[in-house]
């Protein structure tokens, strides 16, 4: 992933920060168009139990932890 | 001693939750049942969770979480003796809506024998832009206790504090998007006191010796990671995610995964691979050229030069669709994890080879998941 591409990703989140405050751009997916996104296998976390068991796996044997928006702890079992 | 770089899960669990700003997460319950198994070690226990909400705008959450370990990993056969012990953690949080506000606050509590942590966290959601955005902003505040089993008398303490940046959006009517900042610094007794380093002793018929490791007492950790969710043309999805890693240990990593959802009438597979690459913190070594070569030494596994590769695989089965009683829904989850951990730096001491010769040591687990879901 070169750096244009991440560009391409991430500057228009921050972007979108702030346009949000900006009453002259209408958002662009209207609430009757966000079926799929309603649907839960689009859900980013559709079982946090789940999610915050295994990235306490993760982060129990691996030297990095955060950053996945969801769980973090840890664990040092020997 | 089974937790030690604690605290944070149960918190983010509960923000997690809350992606949706504006709308209370869901009344539901959860009662897990996880095993762990590689390596020597077993761990094994339940997480049961429960969401309720209060009138309009509050939302209560518990959780209750057991590890039962029983260990005879690499690191406790070399020098130590084989271990069983219990690990009990348990949550409370709640969620407030105001407006397209959601504030979150949250207490967790871990304890075992010879370690207490407690954490708190608060959290402010705001969604925004036509409910397109959500922006997050969460603080923690860990204190860990550490204790040590054969001496009643240790007793050293942690301070950790977390500082989390989220935002979600969605960029079409098919994909939704993550980018998550997060800070954590640590302040205290970082180390685990049970564990040795090795280094080069001449006098000893092994050709080394251990003596005790000895982290620096400050650590300072940042990860971005960003996520996208994209809805297929036909009724499927698929996710990835990159997290880049660094701290002031030296530790460097990139993380990457891809998931795939599919959907079939009341049944729902999933099937994802993840990669994960460190290198090694700066005071790791395999073994050391003296005693007390460095300031600070270290050898765990964890914080050597490795690589991680897993897949995972699971499946859903959603039952009482049309609600019974005071239940709306329910589902059966199982999943299972292969996870395979190699090490570029950390030898297998078991094979009693010559010093310098020894294989490279590799982990491989299971993990497994069941689980069943209410929602009311």
């Amino acid at each position: 992933m070169n750096i244009t591409r991440i560009g391409r990703i991430i500057l228009p989140l921050i972007l979108l920060g702030g346009l949000s405050a900006c009453g002259s751009i209408e958002p662009w997916v209207k609430p009757y168009e966000r079926d799929r996104l309603a649907d839960p296998i689009m859900f980013l976390d559709a079982d946090p139990v789940s999610t915050a068991y295994l990235q306490h796996v993760f982060e129990a044997r691996e030297g990095a932890r955060g950053g996945e928006g969801a769980a973090g702890g840890g664990c040092g079992c020997n | 001693m089974i937790l030690r770089r604690s605290g944070l899960a149960l918190l983010l669990l509960a923000l997690s939750q809350g992606i949706w700003a504006g709308v209370l997460p869901e009344d539901r319950t959860d009662m897990l049942y996880h095993r762990y198994e590689g390596g020597g070690v077993t761990i094994d226990g339940p997480s049961i969770l429960v969401r309720k909400q209060v009138g309009k705008s509050l939302s209560f959450v518990g959780n209750y979480y057991v590890d039962m370990v029983s260990s005879a990993s690499i690191d406790v056969v070399t020098t130590a003796s084989p271990y069983s012990e219990e690990r009990t953690q348990w949550s409370l949080g709640m969620d407030y809506l105001r407006g397209n506000t959601t504030i979150s606050t949250n207490f967790t509590s871990s304890v075992e024998s010879d370690f207490d942590a407690t954490t708190y966290s608060l959290a402010i959601s705001q969604d925004m832009f036509g409910d397109m955005t959500t922006l997050t902003l969460s603080y923690a505040l860990g204190d860990d206790v550490v204790g040590k089993s054969d001496d009643p008398t240790f007793q050293r303490d942690n301070t950790r504090q977390h500082y989390g940046f989220g935002l979600t959006q969605i960029l079409t009517r098919n994909l939704i998007t993550t980018l998550n900042v997060e800070t954590v610094t640590d302040e205290g007794f970082l180390n685990n006191p049970y564990r040795s380093v090795r280094f080069a002793d001449p006098l000893s018929a092994t050709g080394y010796s251990y003596e005790p490791e000895l982290y620096p007492s400050t650590r300072t950790t940042n990860a971005i990671g960003i996520r996208a969710r994209y809805y297929l043309p036909y009724r499927a999805a698929i996710q990835g995610e990159y997290r880049y890693f660094t701290d002031t240990w030296g530790i460097e990593s990139n993380t990457l995964s891809l998931g795939y959802v599919h959907p079939w009438r009341n049944w729902t597979f999933k099937a994802k691979y993840r990669w994960h690459d460190q290198t090694g913190a700066n005071f790791y070594r395999d073994i050391f050229s003296r005693s007390e070569a460095t300031n600070f030494r270290g050898r765990d596994k964890e914080i050597s030069s490795l690589t991680s590769n897993t897949f995972e695989l699971g499946v859903s089965y959603a039952f009482l669709k049309n609600g019974w009683n005071f239940i709306d829904r329910g589902s059966v989850n199982f999943s299972v994890n292969l996870l395979q951990i190699d090490y570029d730096e950390f030898s297998d001491l078991r094979t009693n080879a010559v010093v310098g010769e020894e294989p490279l040591y590799a982990l491989s687990a299971n993990v497994i998941q069941l689980f069943l879901s209410f929602w009311y």
